[in-house]
């Protein structure tokens, strides 16, 4: 039963780190324009070189 | 949808689905000089955003431009030196339609704070709830003694901070309702959760077998779920009715010193000089200086007949300058203009839809109630039975959590944005949250004429049966005129393949019509009064030739796509179909007998329209009212629920509880079919609830649910009322 003592932090923080993720692109507007984010993948403008 | 777009006077800029004190709070804050937003309706695909954005990035001056594909709409950062109708030409020469948006009407939902606010309390909640859950699968598989307690209190360590993060909008709204001294849905809610983590607490605290930390979180992450897609139908429905509002920049041309200045139209004070161009619309109430012209009153009386307009008139906001150039003096203008005082006739009327209470509603309002009792006297049974205030308390709380209305909180959001997003895809926005359920109660249905089952366009009547002659010079005559009469005779002749007379000495009289020379003899094309003839009581004009007897050539509306179809539909449906116009008899009547229209009422002044439809209420007859103009916004707002296309004046969208996209009228018949499909969904899952509700509270109060028991039957409900009201989206 000793293995709790690490298998329960570490679901907890596996949990944890997901839901900071979706916060994460919460915050940053991501969820703002599904339909363009799903298009801009397909242009092909910033293939070569980054967006500056 | 913008191509049915008519240009008008903004009576109520917040035009918006729900009342939006937060929205306009923030309106302010995005609307930067420099920052120009247009709608681009026909963008859909990837080479449309690159192409867009390019071409705009490399116009001189523009700093920054975003194109959002799912609001289609591009955000530009640009030279406060910069117009708007520079970027919308630079976006014409791509290839693409655009049209300037008021951005301080539209960041109310750039900025969707709410709904953001949800939905990360939504994740939360399922984040601790999954947590939880799994601890809870190792109780329930048989951890004893110190490893249950040791997940017990894990448990409420997850539990407590997200309950009391996650549950605030429960907490607030139960709050509100009981400071109000009534019982809403939220105060049951409230006190399981509440009661649900005391006991947990309390039991975890002497280390006893069960606790409901689990049924706590997942009771709170449905609710939020069933909140979150409520609250999203709302802002889709909101933001697109802002949309329309915003698409409508009001602008009007001031003389300053003799010059023309463009300025918006919240800038105009009384006693302003104000120039209103052919087919411009009055800005702002006031009296003619200068200039003649006729003017289209219909959407403020349903008047289909133009009236003539000289120095020395009353107009009124709204109308629309037909033929030529006027200059007013302003005498009253915004909230003073007779358009905002028709909003004194909408609140009179409002009054008798406020009384609608909601299905959900209404069962909250048996439901609540009657969980209090009956975890009151399970508690107190319990209490009296065994002595025991523990075992007492652990099964009211039990009996809360498990008759906790999941399927009243998912139930009824899950239908709702079912079909409304259903009937948005059909082009019909629905503004009001209780409007499908209205909808479906529905059995009379009551249009406008003017503007609502016809274009507002006339084309001329019979123009086969004319002499081609006679035609021929109409023909030429209305050629130089962009007068809309005109503009049907041009196209009835073409279509006729007529050539123009040849007329020589053509002079557009404005206010009365246009003249020329043709063989040596005078003709005209105008007004009754003008050409000599005697006024017919339909849409007409009149043409002279020499001395002859003038002749009166005679309009009708064309009708809306789908206005047959529709009223057909309906009729065929068993519902009881009215036309009530402010427009003459004879037009009403040819109408009604065009539609097979039973039921007429011509000549209806706005309060005879809404006493019309308050009448027909107090019969016990249902009434949904499809109109367009000014004159309809009273009836609009008395009856049961009401419609208004896009093209409507904003007062009458904003008093309307659904709003058609489109040009075409067919999507209402489908509404009605699909509102009462939903209504009986909603009722299919009370039922569902009811059924489980009778299977598991017995189990409850017996002392029998354990919380893998709650857990279970609480999920399962949900799950199977959600699966239900998504069967809405389906089938047809």
């Amino acid at each position: 039963m000793n293995i709790l003592v690490y298998l329960i932090p570490i679901s907890l923080l596996l949990g944890g780190a997901g839901l900071i993720g979706f916060v994460y692109t919460l915050r940053s507007n991501q969820y703002d324009d599904p339909e363009g984010d799903k298009n801009r993948i397909l242009s092909g403008e910033w293939d070569d070189h980054p967006k500056p | 949808m913008t191509a049915a777009l008519r240009p008008s006077p903004s009576a109520c800029p917040a035009c918006d689905a729900a009342p939006a004190a937060l929205a306009t709070a923030e309106a302010h804050v995005a609307a930067q000089p420099g920052q120009i937003m247009l709608s681009l309706p026909t963008i859909h695909c990837a080479a449309c955003i690159s192409k867009i954005e390019s071409g705009l990035r490399a116009y001189p001056g523009v700093k920054s431009a975003r194109v959002n594909l799912t609001l289609k709409r591009a955000l530009i950062t640009a030279d406060p030196a910069l117009s708007a109708s520079d970027m919308v030409a630079c976006v014409n020469a791509l290839g693409y339609e655009a049209h300037e948006l008021d951005a301080a009407v539209l960041t109310a939902t750039a900025t969707d704070k709410a709904g953001r606010d949800l939905l990360m309390r939504l994740a939360v909640a399922g984040f601790a709830s999954m947590n939880v859950m799994l601890l809870s699968v190792a109780v329930w598989s048989g951890a004893a003694d110190a490893t249950r307690d040791m997940f017990h209190w894990i448990s409420a360590a997850i539990t407590l901070p997200t309950i009391a993060f996650a549950g605030q909008p429960f907490y607030r709204s139960a709050w509100g309702a009981l400071r109000a001294g009534r019982l809403s849905m939220d105060v049951p809610i409230t006190l399981a959760i509440a009661l649900a983590i005391f006991t947990s607490l309390w039991e975890t605290m002497l280390s006893g077998h069960h606790a409901y930390f689990d049924a706590a979180l997942t009771l709170t992450f449905f609710l939020l779920a069933g909140r979150y897609l409520d609250h999203r139908t709302r802002a889709i429905a909101r933001s697109a009715a802002e949309e329309l509002t915003a698409l409508e920049v009001p602008r009007a041309w001031r003389l300053e010193n003799g010059a023309e200045v463009e300025v918006p139209v919240v800038a105009l004070r009384v006693g302003d000089l104000i120039a209103v161009r052919p087919g411009g619309r009055m800005p702002v109430d006031g009296v003619i200086t200068r200039g003649a012209s006729e003017l289209d009153r219909s959407l403020l009386t349903g008047e289909t007949r133009p009236v003539f307009a000289g120095a020395g008139m009353q107009v009124s906001a709204g109308e629309m300058n037909l033929t030529g150039p006027l200059t007013l003096r302003a005498t009253a203008v915004g909230s003073d203009t007779s358009l905002h005082r028709m909003a004194d006739l909408v609140a009179v009327a409002e009054s008798g839809r406020a009384n609608y209470t909601s299905l959900a509603d209404r069962a909250a309002k048996l439901y609540a109630p009657g969980v209090h009792i009956l975890s009151a006297l399970a508690f107190a049974g319990w209490l009296i039975g065994t002595g025991d205030v523990r075992t007492a308390l652990n099964i009211a709380a039990a009996v809360l959590i498990i008759t906790c209305p999941c399927a009243l909180g998912l139930a009824v959001p899950a239908v709702t944005t079912a079909a409304s997003g259903r009937l948005f895809k059909r082009g019909m926005l629905i503004k009001h949250a209780t409007a499908l359920e209205r909808l479906a109660e529905v059995d009379t249905v009551v249009f406008d004429k003017t503007g609502t089952l016809t274009t507002g366009t006339p084309t001329l009547d019979a123009p086969d049966a004319l002499d081609p002659i006679v035609l021929a010079v109409a023909l030429a005559l209305a050629e130089g005129s962009a007068h809309p009469l005109s503009i049907a005779i041009a196209q009835a002749g073409r279509e006729a393949g007529v050539q123009p007379a040849l007329i020589t000495d053509i002079r557009e009289v404005p206010g009365y019509g246009t003249q020329g020379m043709w063989q040596g003899a005078r003709v005209r094309l105008g007004r009754a009064s003008w050409s000599g003839a005697t006024p017919v009581a339909t849409a007409a004009t009149y043409l002279q030739i020499g001395d002859d007897v003038p002749l009166a050539l005679t309009f009708t509306d064309s009708l809306r796509t789908g206005a047959a179809d529709s009223v057909a539909a309906l009729m065929a449906a068993g519902k009881d179909v009215w036309l009530l116009s402010g427009d003459s008899t004879p037009a009403v009547e040819a109408m009604a007998k065009r539609l097979n229209i039973p039921h007429w009422m011509a000549e209806a002044l706005p309060a005879q329209k809404a006493a019309h439809i308050q009448e027909m209420t107090a019969k016990g007859h249902p009434v949904l009212m499809v109109g367009d103009g000014l004159n309809d916004t009273g009836a609009l707002s008395a009856a049961h629920v009401s419609i208004s296309p896009a093209s409507a004046l904003d007062a009458a969208r904003a008093a309307s509880d659904i709003v058609l996209l489109g040009a075409d009228l067919t999507p209402i018949a489908e509404a009605c079919t699909i509102a009462r499909q939903a209504t009986r969904r909603i009722r299919e899952n009370f039922r569902i609830a009811t059924f489980y509700n009778l299977i598991a509270v017995p189990l409850a109060v017996a002392g029998l649910a354990t919380p893998l028991i709650a857990a279970l039957a609480m999920s399962s409900s949900s799950i199977i009322v959600s699966l239900n009201a998504l069967r809405i989206r389906g089938r047809g």
